[in-house]
């Protein structure tokens, strides 16, 4: 008698788990790169940024901007105008996140509950000027390069395989800068201890509207990443940004190592319920998870305990 | 305690009195307005428009549609000789806001009716609210929750055909020309359980199966996750999807299946508003798609076809005449234009002449049976069934080739009957 049989639930089929395999690992690649965004405001600024998951659709939109120019208007090849996006659309992204900084969240002094507030704010203003400006349509954006990875069961797209390098690349740099730079230097003092960090002569308001570019920036370039698999869509921040909160409080808001580690498991689960049940049933899970964790450890997995 | 109640008395019978006398006030503009709109104003169609949210695509070319249609009919007189006037509201394709909108047509802009939703539970939404207005409610939504006796006496669809007949009427060439097992992937609400229950029913019926239902969420973007849910001896997979993702959705299937894929059966509404040669549609080549109205107009194409087009502003691609990367969402907005059509031929019936001849309006329209092809129905001839409120017509099957669609089929309109599930003319307005 084959062992198997005593399984009180039937295996899943090779199939469906390496669908949602795949799926979970690329969600949770650009999940990272975006919570890793908010993650980081929140841990040197203390700013909830609810406007994060419309950086991340302008970095989208952008993106298409950039790409249909390149290859549309001047008759570049795809791989150029992508490149270009990459690079642009998050440095334009990051130049608007520091002029929000010095105008709106600087003149609140920071204060918690304000720049929830105004954050919201700025997501319908940010919103409803790409509705005006880009319009309600999804539009497409050619992937630099193509090409399909057969597997025993099925295809699958060799672009987002890329993708997923890209991500841990770019987390990479991020962690490089902050660990081993001394910009990095200067943001981890300004986290410990803003007044003491100002006292030492640290640009303090220019590292905060550093940061929150930094956070801004990397929302967009996960957004560039994903929008050839996606389409642009002038509401496709809603779905980045409840996710990056879950990401965030699982790890623990200001913890990067948390934030990776639940991006990690939220982007792999959400796979694979999704395959395996049904994709509501992920998203319920993992609300369900948040309510745990903000009950029973309210600092998330890696949080330290506030002071 | 006396004192403070008599003066809460004074204090409601001033109240009172203030809002006589504002009620007063209003009375004579509006007596005025009355008696001009005996003559020549305007008879107001409010338009319930996607211009936002998932139906945007749509919205837009229903809109030039019904402008076109508009300009024809005041070109030529108007209705009863007043001229029409399209008072459009945008609903965000959200059922809370279409309610919303319907209510600012009955008492902010005093329509005459309300038309032109598309989106199923957009119109689940309204309607209740356009049967307590006594507002009528002349949808484009292809859903069969009006023939289903779901409704109310106020909505009508008039102009376009439901998906119950839709279905049923391509399931026998379905199972005879590509398949018998199908897995069928839709979107989860009203729209694709019509799609999933009325076909399923139908390929039965033929001696095929539905061996697979995968309902898609409608705010989804990535469809990936879902396709290994499609069983291995899957003959025909059948699409109907809807919404800003479609293009990933196509994407994806290739990705997928690569070049051994099953036979694919789709509705056009995956597709509609789309470029066939988009990249990543290559995929597509070889497959079939219902059409309501052929986008690529044929060799035979009739004059009234033709007539259309140029009013409406699209080619024979089905493309905007101003820029050919603009594709319309031919197999469905041609809905608009008829409706409006039977709106002018039901008012003259009923010598509509204000809001007091809505339900003389309703019962003319009910009393309508058919509906020649002609330049008010280039889409073709359609019998009109009173006691369910909704139209019957010719289907189409087309198949992708070289990038473009060719129509390989057409129904008759018998293929397309059931039998009546409600009789709306016994309803009391």
């Amino acid at each position: 008698m084959n062992l198997l049989d005593y399984l009180p639930f039937d295996l899943p089929h090779p199939a469906l788990l390496a669908a949602g395999m795949l799926e979970g690992t690329v969600l949770a690649a650009v999940l990272a790169l975006t919570a890793l965004g908010l993650s980081i405001v929140f841990g040197i600024m203390r700013v909830v940024n609810v406007a994060h998951g419309e950086f991340y659709m302008l970095g989208a939109v952008l993106a298409w901007f950039i790409t249909h120019t390149v290859s549309g208007i001047i008759g570049g090849p795809p791989w150029l105008g992508f490149a270009l996006a990459l690079i642009i659309a998050p440095l334009i992204v990051a130049a608007l996140a520091a002029a929000t900084d010095w105008l709106v969240l600087k003149r609140l002094n920071y204060d918690p509950e304000a720049t929830i507030v105004a954050t919201i704010g700025i997501l319908y203003i940010i919103q409803q000027l790409a509705l005006t400006f880009y319009g309600p349509d999804a539009r497409p954006v050619e992937a630099p390069f193509d090409f399909r990875v057969q597997l025993p069961w099925f295809g699958y797209s060799g672009y987002k395989l890329c993708v997923v390098g890209a991500a841990i690349l770019l987390m990479l740099i991020v962690w490089l800068i902050l660990a081993r730079t001394k910009i990095g230097l200067i943001m981890r003092a300004t986290q410990y201890d803003r007044e003491t960090a100002q006292a030492f002569g640290i640009p303090v308001d220019k590292v905060y509207a550093g940061v929150f570019a930094l956070g801004a920036g990397l929302a967009a370039i996960g957004a560039v990443l994903i929008v050839p698999i996606q389409q642009a869509h002038y509401l496709m921040g809603g779905d980045p940004l409840l996710l990056s909160f879950i990401v965030v409080i699982l790890g623990g808001l200001g913890s990067l190592k948390g934030t990776l580690v639940a991006a990690i498991f939220i982007g792999l689960s959400d796979g694979i319920i999704s395959t395996l049940y049904e994709p509501t049933l992920a998203k319920i899970l993992a609300t369900l998870l948040v309510a745990m964790v903000l009950v029973f450890r309210p600092q998330g997995l890696f949080g330290a305990r506030a002071a | 305690m006396a004192t403070d109640d008599t003066n809460r008395r004074n204090l409601l019978k001033g109240a009172a009195a203030i809002g006589a006398v504002a009620a007063g006030s209003q009375l004579l503009p509006g007596a005025a307005r009355y008696a001009q709109a005996q003559s020549s104003a305007p008879i107001k169609i409010g338009f319930q428009v996607h211009r936002t949210g998932i139906g945007a695509a749509y919205g837009r070319w229903y809109d030039r549609t019904t402008k076109a249609a508009a300009k024809l009919i005041n070109d030529e007189g108007g209705i009863n000789g007043r001229p029409i006037e399209i008072v459009a509201e945008d609903d965000g394709t959200d059922p809370k806001r279409g309610a919303e909108v319907i209510e600012k047509f009955a008492t902010k802009h005093e329509c005459d009716v309300a038309f032109g939703t598309l989106f199923s539970h957009v119109v689940i939404g309204s309607a209740p609210r356009a049967g307590e207005l006594k507002l009528p409610y002349f949808v484009v939504s292809e859903g069969h929750h009006v023939a289903s006796g779901m409704l109310n006496r106020y909505t009508l669809q008039p102009g376009i055909t439901d998906v119950k007949s839709q279905v049923q009427s391509m399931a026998p060439w379905v199972a005879d020309n590509l398949g018998k097992k199908v897995t069928m992937i839709y979107p989860d609400f009203a729209f694709g359980h019509d799609h999933r229950d009325y076909f399923s029913e139908a390929i039965e019926r033929r001696g095929g199966n539905v061996i697979a239902k995968i309902a898609i969420p409608p705010r989804e973007t990535s469809f990936f996750k879902y396709l290994p849910k499609i069983p291995k001896e899957t003959e025909v997979l059948y699409h109907v999807m809807v919404g800003p993702g479609v293009l990933t959705f196509v994407k994806e299937m290739g990705e997928y299946f690569g070049d051994k894929r099953p036979e694919i059966f789709g509705f056009i509404d995956s597709l509609e508003a789309v470029d066939i040669t988009s990249p990543g549609l290559e995929f597509l080549e070889g497959s079939h798609f219902w059409e309501g109205y052929p986008r690529y107009a044929g060799k035979d194409q009739s004059a009234h076809d033709k007539f259309y087009r140029e009013a409406v502003g699209v080619d024979d691609t089905g493309a905007s005449l101003s820029d050919p990367k603009d594709v319309s969402t031919f197999a469905h907005m041609f809905g608009c234009w008829e409706t409006l059509h039977i709106l002018k031929a039901g008012m003259e019936a009923a010598d509509y002449k204000g809001p007091k001849d809505r339900q003389a309006l309703i019962e003319a329209v009910e009393n309508m049976d058919v509906f020649p092809e002609s330049r008010a129905h280039p889409q073709g001839s359609k019998l009109f069934n009173g006691r369910t409120h909704q139209a019957f017509g010719h289907q189409h099957i087309s198949r992708v080739e070289g990038g473009k669609l060719v129509p390989v089929h057409k129904t008759s309109i018998f293929d397309t009957f059931y039998e009546d599930e409600t009789d709306y003319t016994k309803m009391s307005f």
